[in-house]
């Protein structure tokens, strides 16, 4: 028994030190310290404040993630596979949503890439992501005008996706009732285990605090009689180990960030 | 009345003991092949779809050049056929673990990349065909799905490499040889990126 605890300790040092040394490979990917990650410094203060306070108000109605990054450099990478991975690093979009957009810019490589989630993909086609970068972010690019190519393309990608309206109302209202609504059968089910767990725990602690003494190891509480006498059969004590809690951590607080959502490629890319 | 501790009879203790004794046992892995291998089976089903994807944008594509290089013959009967090849074998999530269906499967729709390759390349020729909005309709999208096919690509040799490394590698490999004895390992793309590439289809910079 105590080898197959070693193996399976050992299994889990292994699964964390592939974690250690994946977060590690993916460190060239930029932070996402907001709804505009401006890394290659294309947007002043003024205009990357009232972007991001579009794009929030845009998510508090619609749930929709859009982010705008800016990066100096791929680094030899195409567009395509970069900004997979830092969609899904980032997980723009609401997790079971799928709905987030990342557009994305590589000054070096003047290149410029409209990244669609899969729960956005049949309302911000290929079609529509490629006819915002041809036909508006490119004219204002080649004129020098980052801010206003960038502004408008995100006033066009809402645009299309208010062009849904109905489409847009229903996945509004179905991310409110997964995130505001009660899950009742998940209480239901915590609320018994809880019970189970800390219910032997006070039924082995509480009584000699709050009962009555009425015999050696006996006690008397909320008329109930608890005896704490060993027990002669089965040899040795009984052994009472808590399985491990692992939790699953809660991000956020005060900062933005990803909602888990995905991407499978779909999008538009171009260049100026 | 007495209330006695937990542990009163033998049968607690072994529904307690089962119920600990079971999380303990997935945590040593007996679920982890059958998860990855359902997984790569979800991911291969998406490659699948994505090449299914491409297949069906083909007609539509072909008709539309056809209307402008009628005379290209030699390079439109190609995609055709390459389609037609293409879509005739296919390879089920069950058939992943042979490598002669794999490779078949790998060289008809590299073959029909190429096809598809050639053709966008005779496009640039007709500067009326380019501006058609149903072909700049049929281009992005065509894009889109190669992209959609490269990303697919990837999920799927990434699953399939988490799952073959679990068939030999310790603790998982316990399972494999004494529990799943059936589980092989699955087949992956072994026709590189470059032969396998999408078609340049990068001539959409404003002419």
């Amino acid at each position: 028994m105590k080898a197959h605890l070693r193996h399976c300790l050992s299994a889990w040092l292994c699964g964390f030190l592939f974690l250690v040394a994946a977060v590690a490979a993916a460190a060239e990917l930029p932070a996402l310290t907001g709804r505009v990650v401006d890394d290659a410094n294309l947007l002043d203060s003024a205009a990357e404040a009232a972007l991001t306070e579009k794009l929030a108000a845009f998510e508090r109605k619609s749930s929709d993630q859009i982010v705008v990054a800016t990066i100096n450099s791929l680094d030899g990478e195409a567009i395509e596979p970069f900004s997979n991975r830092l969609f899904r690093a980032w997980g723009l979009g609401q997790a079971r949503e799928d709905n987030g957009i990342l557009l994305l810019v590589a000054l070096n490589d003047r290149k410029m890439r409209i990244e669609v989630g899969y729960g956005l993909e049949g309302t911000l086609t290929d079609l529509h992501s490629r006819l915002i970068i041809e036909n508006t972010m490119v004219p204002a690019f080649r004129a020098g005008d980052f801010a206003g190519g960038i502004s408008r393309a995100v006033d066009d990608i809402i645009m299309v996706l208010e062009g849904n309206a109905a489409e847009l109302e229903a996945r509004a209202r179905r991310f409110e009732e997964q995130s505001g609504g009660t899950d009742w059968p998940a209480v239901l089910f915590i609320a018994l285990w809880a019970t189970l767990f800390f219910g032997g725990f006070a039924s082995a602690i509480l009584p000699p605090i709050f009962g009555r003494k009425i015999g050696p190891r006996r006690y008397r509480w909320l008329g109930m009689t608890f005896d704490y006498t060993p027990r002669r059969r089965a040899g040795g004590g009984r052994g009472w180990s808590p399985g491990g809690w692992s939790s699953g951590g809660w991000s956020g607080g005060g900062g933005f960030s990803g909602g888990g959502g995905s991407s499978g490629g779909g999008g538009a890319s171009g260049s100026w | 009345m007495q209330l006695s501790l937990p542990f009163s009879s033998s049968r607690v203790r072994a529904f307690i003991v089962l119920l600990f004794a079971l999380p303990l046992l997935s945590a040593c892995g007996f679920n982890t092949i059958p998860t990855q291998e359902e997984q790569a089976k979800a991911a291969w089903s998406e490659v699948l779809n994505q090449y299914q994807r491409r297949a069906d944008l083909i007609p539509n594509l072909v008709e539309t050049v056809k209307g402008y290089a009628a005379h290209e013959r030699e390079v439109l009967e190609g995609v055709v056929e390459a389609r037609a090849k293409a879509t005739q074998v296919q390879v089920t999530p069950e058939m992943l673990t042979d490598p002669e269906a794999f490779r078949i499967f790998q060289e008809n729709q590299a073959q029909l990349t190429g096809a598809l390759s050639r053709l966008l390349a005779v496009v640039e020729n007709y500067p009326d065909l380019k501006a058609n909005q149903n072909f700049l309709a049929l281009q992005a999208q065509l894009e889109g799905t190669e992209n959609r096919i490269a990303v697919a690509r990837r999920d799927y040799i990434e699953a399939v490499r988490q799952y073959n490394t679990s068939l030999r590698t310790f603790p998982t490999i316990l399972w494999a040889k004494f529990w799943y004895t059936d589980a092989q390992p699955m087949q992956t793309f072994t026709i590189s990126e470059e032969n396998m590439n999408a078609p340049q289809v990068n001539f959409g910079n404003g002419g």
